[in-house]
């Protein structure tokens, strides 16, 4: 009953509290919104100079997606010096001879794409059989990369946030004296633990939710599995994020310092849990990842989002999540004993 | 074990250091039952250690802290005992009421019984209608106020108030001692710690604390008496430097 106490007392202070709120909510939002914007525009449409180019190459070379601009060789390689088109196309005897103004890896990557297409519509050269037919296990056409580090990213926002308001709410708990003047109380450590994570639990779900739909059907990130998985694996990431936020609190003295923590909790967070590829990393450091608590949320999402996964493929990792918080919420409740030794 | 003959406090011979600061160093002091005490002294004379020990927030070094004759720290004795912290420890962006109701949830009041518990103590205080407005708009005696009202709530056999008067206009500070006094009259031991010299002469016995020790103990007349003083002030003085 006394841990219902603490969790209405929190939901109570966060109902006054709107500029937290819109931290919590609004923040990640408009993140994944720029990041959105910035990774899920349409690819780059390379703009390519035709030097004399016999008939039907420019028939096909028109069906791509490019825009193919017709020059003499010095007025394209004029062009190409003042980075104005991104390629030159000529006839160099029977063969092709492409010059790329190489520059942008991604533009460069944007002509290639054309290129090849050019040679599959052009047909293989004769004795040659057709080439290999693509299809995917995953995904689709149309997926992004947007597409592919979003199940991570939302991971990481929830947990970030939820960190960082958790701990920092925890700190004033202490500066005011409200910490100590509730442990003059009969409540127990273990009480006010579960009452803060059941308050913070509630006011989370709801950014999480949030976050959760807006990534989905706001930003249309790909969603293979269901929601309510999806739901499952970023609440217990929040969970987690407020168990560990909770604990760093007990060892700094103000705001500030809970602040000092994200290098030591998040910054590796963003590294090794997924959001850049860990195959190619040295074992080593793959080894970090398998500490953190994002990798394993990380994991789930895009297995939910982009594999399609359900609850019997990702259970181990949510048990892992379990895990986490289980030990961070005990580890609480003994940090507590330096405020009151019973 | 209500009805126990021995003082309602008990400190034996308490130390206690923070490293290598000694805070206390065999202090011992008895609060009875129905008795207003006060435990005078500078700030930074460990007045507020002293108090954190009895409510079961801190913990004896050397010596023992008993209330009803449990040794402290324990959960049994916490339902019995009202702290009032130095700091206001309120939460500012709930209303007076708000912070009424949690933390008589925490002491396990509910329903009517918390309601008449809230009404009777927001009356004492006199903060009247603006209980239901966020204690952020509160002024600083307001604050005090409704800390005084958290730690009255449950009703406690033992009191302890750590500086309740700062901050408060005259009027109010004479208002609040007599409250101390009423709730001392009916029964219950009120342990009140102050740096104000003269406010401890309205109290049963006056304990001068200095530099973590308890230099004088009597009630305020006969300390005045034997010091040859006129004010609690000068009292103060000559126990602490053997001079006036």
């Amino acid at each position: 009953m006394r841990s219902l106490a603490i969790t209405r007392r929190v939901i109570w202070g966060f109902r006054r509290d709107r500029r937290t709120i819109a931290l919590m909510i609004l923040a990640p939002c408009l993140i994944l919104t720029f990041l959105w914007l910035i990774f899920d525009g349409d690819t780059y449409r390379p703009t390519l100079a035709a030097v004399d180019l016999p008939p039907p190459v420019m028939a096909v070379l028109e069906a791509q997606n490019a825009t193919i601009e017709v020059m003499e060789q010095g007025e394209a390689e004029t062009a190409l010096a003042e980075a104005s088109i991104d390629a030159i196309l000529g006839m160099d005897g029977m063969s092709f001879s492409v010059l790329l103004e190489g520059s942008d890896p991604s533009k460069s990557k944007a002509v290639m794409f054309v290129l090849s297409a050019l040679g599959d519509s052009l047909g293989p050269a004769p004795g040659q059989g057709a080439g290999p037919k693509l299809e995917r296990l995953h995904g689709n056409d149309e997926m992004s990369a947007f597409d592919n580090f979003g199940p991570v990213l939302v991971g990481l926002l929830v947990f970030f946030f939820t960190f960082l308001v958790s701990g920092v709410t925890f700190v004033q708990e202490r500066r005011s004296g409200t910490l100590d003047r509730m442990l003059a109380t009969p409540l127990r450590r273990h009480e006010l633990v579960l009452g803060y994570a059941l308050g913070f639990s509630i006011v989370v779900s709801a950014q999480a939710t949030l976050i959760a739909a807006i990534s989905i059907y706001g930003l249309g990130m790909m969603l293979e599995g269901s929601f309510v998985w999806l739901l499952l694996v970023t609440l217990l990431l929040a969970a987690t994020a407020l168990a560990i936020g909770m604990f760093v609190s007990a060892f700094a003295r103000s705001e500030f310092q809970v602040l000092q923590f994200i290098p030591v909790v998040i910054i590796p967070q963003v590294f090794f849990s997924g959001l850049f590829p860990l195959e190619a990393m040295a074992p080593w450091l793959r080894w970090i990842g398998e500490c953190l608590p994002l990798t394993y949320g990380a994991r789930a999402l895009r297995d939910i989002m982009i594999r399609g996964a359900g609850i019997g493929e990702i259970y181990p990792d949510l048990l892992v999540l379990l895990a986490f918080t289980a030990v961070c919420l005990m580890a609480n409740v003994q940090a507590l004993k330096q405020y009151r030794a019973i | 074990m209500s009805e126990s003959p021995q003082a309602l406090v008990q400190v034996q011979e308490v130390s206690r250091s923070f490293g290598s600061l000694k805070v206390l160093t065999g202090v011992s002091m008895n609060v009875q039952a129905g008795s207003l005490v006060a435990l005078l002294g500078p700030s930074g004379a460990g007045k507020t250690t002293l108090v954190r020990m009895i409510a079961g927030v801190d913990v004896a070094q050397g010596g023992q802290v008993r209330v009803q004759g449990d040794l402290m720290p324990t959960m049994d004795q916490l339902p019995v005992i009202g702290y009032m912290a130095q700091s206001d420890a309120l939460y500012l962006e709930l209303s007076g009421r708000e912070n009424l109701l949690f933390f008589g949830s925490l002491y396990s009041l509910k329903g009517e019984a918390l309601q008449t518990a809230i009404k009777s103590v927001v009356d004492l205080v006199d903060l009247g209608d603006a209980i239901d407005r966020p204690v952020l708009q509160y002024s600083g005696g307001m604050k005090r106020r409704l800390s005084l009202a958290t730690a009255l709530l449950h009703g406690p056999k033992v009191l302890i108030l750590d500086e309740p008067t700062v901050g408060l206009d005259p009027v109010l500070r004479h208002a609040v001692w007599k409250e101390l006094r009423a709730i001392a009259d009916a029964g219950s031991a009120v342990l009140v710690t102050t740096h104000v010299m003269d406010e401890a002469d309205q109290c049963d016995i006056v304990f001068m604390l200095r530099d973590g020790r308890i230099i004088a103990e009597d009630p305020p007349k006969a300390l005045m008496a034997r010091a040859g003083a006129e004010t609690m002030q000068d009292a103060f003085l000559h126990f602490a430097t053997g001079e006036v």
